[in-house]
């Protein structure tokens, strides 16, 4: 008796063993016999897409390989949040195919090598992600405030210290503001959310803010420091009369502020962040294949949000491997397509790429070979 | 006649056993050699390389501030926590009857089990909202003392908390360890300081007490080991800026060494993640100091030692 119970106990716990070395199982059957939505292909694609790269897209690839391998049940897709800088080191070294950076690639090292591509080809690279950054705050019974740029970057750079000081006050006609001293929130790990954010700050007032656009916090501007946007977003909460930027889908429903452009003051939304996006010139002395983008934080174009951080795709032109260049083209094209930003959007809240945008992106996958 | 040594009886199950706990002594050697050759080695980029942004000033006016933030973290955990371990270890150990003792027990090894992620959390939501206002009467009305001066922080994710929250963190270890000592105390000891006329306070205070110093002492250095290399609760709670500062109530708090890896590591490009490894190579220049401290005052006193 006591043999077979042993017996019995090893089965169950080999059969529990072999079960996790399962290959990666889809959240869903796909519908048999053809067309399963707009994102039906028309050859059966298989293999294994690796990726890697920045974290402030992370909830949006894993809506992008859920949807994806649910209409291409043969190809599992593989990112890794590690970072940007990470990201873009590994792709140098050849250990991903396609990768997502806060920032575009700069021209030393477009200069250096590619082991995924063909010798002698240059990457691609297009804004995937654009993210609006709310500048959140906390007061009672406020839910929004107007500002100006210059105000902004005094607050954040400890050079205004009172809620009912005159600058705002000036902006705001009609609201109460308290008479309480204000606590600005940062990042106090490195972040593309912290460069983007200061980068407008370094745009709309170099006076104030004369430290340009900087991940790591100047010690003498003060403020509190908290890590992660789920941190700054709590230390916000969690005080009375405290301000703070964090990625505008996980703001909830702190007040935000409505920053001026031009002679308006336009809060955040999707359609905002995208028209800043394509309001901005591109770099200059880059191939036609890569769309860097130099956001215009001083931008006067209407309904235009400046505070976006914008991610973007990189990967080969030329792959070595040919096999990596039908995937990568199938997946980037169902990146920028509509409903895979829509699909980003609904479960990560990002502003889907406008339509001029696509085109060209469209453009450049067509040509991956 | 002759007579030859006896020769002992090696069987199989010797040899075997024999060799297994060379091997596991060796490996420990092996993993630190290769641990500190990993720091070694990825730490020279930093110096011989380009010069990192973060590093403007020189390694040592980048790393200092770190340094002393973690030893400062660490000092004011101990003195919370120290004499916390003591009286728990105490009053299972001499006060409370055998059942409650053992509930006790269970409930502080208990908190050894809660991961530091959940310390962090705990940190930041319900321990730094829940000692503001203390913190705030605190600069109000002890101001003139240099630790509470300053402008106070208004999320309560000061220093303070920090170290509140890395002496719960190495209480249980502490609490573990100098009960265990306590315990050891020798019974004769004990009968005769009471037999003496003391009472249950001197009878600790003659024989309990002197008997453990040791055991006190080292327990407060694996606590203090242990708080040197807290990461993600340090990570979370704290309010970092790079300076070096006393006071405990500000929002401009030195970070640690370990938190600042946590928080920089994963955005870090080219060499500047060398000069974040280099730093760690400091830190365990710092605790392979404390460790040998430790040791040093444990050996000096080891025939009064009941834990070493």
């Amino acid at each position: 008796m006591k043999n077979v119970l042993k017996l019995g106990a090893v089965a169950a716990v080999g059969t529990l063993v072999l079960a996790g070395c399962a290959a990666n199982e889809q959240t869903a059957e796909p519908t048999s016999g053809g067309a399963t939505s707009e994102t039906a292909v028309v050859e059966t694609l298989s293999g294994t897409l690796n990726g890697s790269g920045a974290s402030s897209m992370a909830a949006g690839q894993e809506a992008w390989i859920a949807a994806f391998q649910i209409a291409n049940p043969g190809v599992t897709v593989n990112y890794d949040p590690t970072g940007s800088g990470t990201g873009r080191a590994q792709f140098f070294e050849g250990a991903t195919s396609f990768t997502g950076s806060d920032s575009y690639f700069k021209d030393e090292e477009l200069a250096g090598e590619f082991p995924s591509c063909v010798p002698g080809t240059l990457p691609w690279e297009f804004p995937i992600w654009i993210s609006p950054i709310a500048v959140i705050f906390n007061l009672d019974g406020i839910s929004s405030l107007n500002m100006e740029g210059p105000t902004v970057a005094g607050i954040f750079a400890g050079k205004i210290t009172m809620w009912n000081d005159a600058a705002i006050a000036a902006a705001n006609p009609g609201v109460t503001l308290p008479e309480l001293s204000i606590t600005a929130v940062h990042r106090s790990d490195e972040s593309g959310t912290s460069k983007n954010f200061t980068d407008y700050l370094a745009a709309v007032a170099p006076d104030v803010w004369t430290v340009g656009a900087i991940e790591a916090w100047p010690a003498e501007y003060g403020g509190e420091g908290a890590q992660g946007t789920s941190g700054v977003v709590s230390a916000v909460t969690g005080g009375n009369g405290t301000i703070g930027y964090a990625d505008a889908s996980r703001a909830g429903d702190l007040g935000t502020l409505a920053v001026k452009v031009g002679s308006d003051y336009v809060a955040y939304s999707a359609e905002a962040a995208a028209a800043v996006v394509d309001a901005s010139p591109l770099v200059e002395g880059r191939e036609s294949f890569d769309l860097a983008t130099k956001i215009d934080r001083n931008t006067t174009a209407s309904g235009a949000y400046p505070i976006v951080l914008v991610s973007y795709l990189m990967g080969c032109n030329d792959y070595l491997d040919d096999e990596q260049a039908v995937l990568v083209r199938a997946w980037a094209s169902f990146l920028v397509s509509e409903e895979g930003q829509q699909a980003a959007a609904t479960s990560a809240g990002n502003a889907p790429i406008s339509a001029a945008l696509r085109a060209k992106a469209q453009a450049i996958i067509d040509a991956i070979q | 006649m002759t007579a030859t040594k006896p020769k002992a009886i090696r069987r199989l199950g010797d040899v075997i056993f024999a060799n297994l706990a060379f091997f596991a002594g060796v490996s420990i050697l092996a993993t630190l050699a290769t641990v500190a050759a990993f720091l070694f080695v990825q730490s020279i980029p930093a110096f011989t390389g380009p010069e990192i942004a973060a590093a403007e000033d020189g390694f040592w006016n980048y790393v200092f501030p770190f340094v002393f933030g973690t030893v400062y973290a660490s000092i004011i955990a101990l003195i919370i926590a120290t004499p916390l371990a003591i009286g728990i270890a105490l009053y299972i150990s001499h006060f409370a009857n055998r059942r409650f003792a053992q509930l006790l027990g269970y409930a502080v090894d208990l908190l050894a089990a809660i991961p530091s992620v959940v310390y962090g959390l705990w940190g930041i939501l319900v321990l730094a909202p829940f000692l503001n206002p203390t913190f705030m009467w605190l600069n109000e009305n002890l101001g003139w003392i240099p630790f509470f001066a300053g402008q106070v922080s208004a999320t309560g994710r000061t220093m303070l908390t920090v170290g509140i929250v890395l002496a719960i963190m190495v209480l249980p270890i502490m609490a573990a360890l100098i009960r265990e000592v306590f315990l050891q105390t020798p019974r004769l000891h004990e009968e005769a300081a009471l037999a003496l006329g003391a009472t249950r306070w001197e009878m600790i205070k003659m024989a309990v007490l002197p008997f453990g110093r040791t055991g006190i002492i080292s327990a407060a250095m694996l606590g203090l080991g242990r708080s040197l290399g807290e990461t993600m609760a340090v990570a979370m709670v704290l309010s970092p800026a790079a300076v070096i500062n006393f006071a405990v109530l500000t929002s401009s708090n030195s970070n640690t060494i370990a938190a600042n890896i946590a928080l920089q590591f994963p955005e870090a490009g080219g060499n500047y993640s060398n000069l974040l490894i280099a730093t760690g190579l400091v830190l365990f220049a710092i605790t392979m100091v404390v460790n040998m401290i430790a040791r040093w005052i444990i050996s000096r006193r080891a025939e009064f030692s009941g834990a070493n």
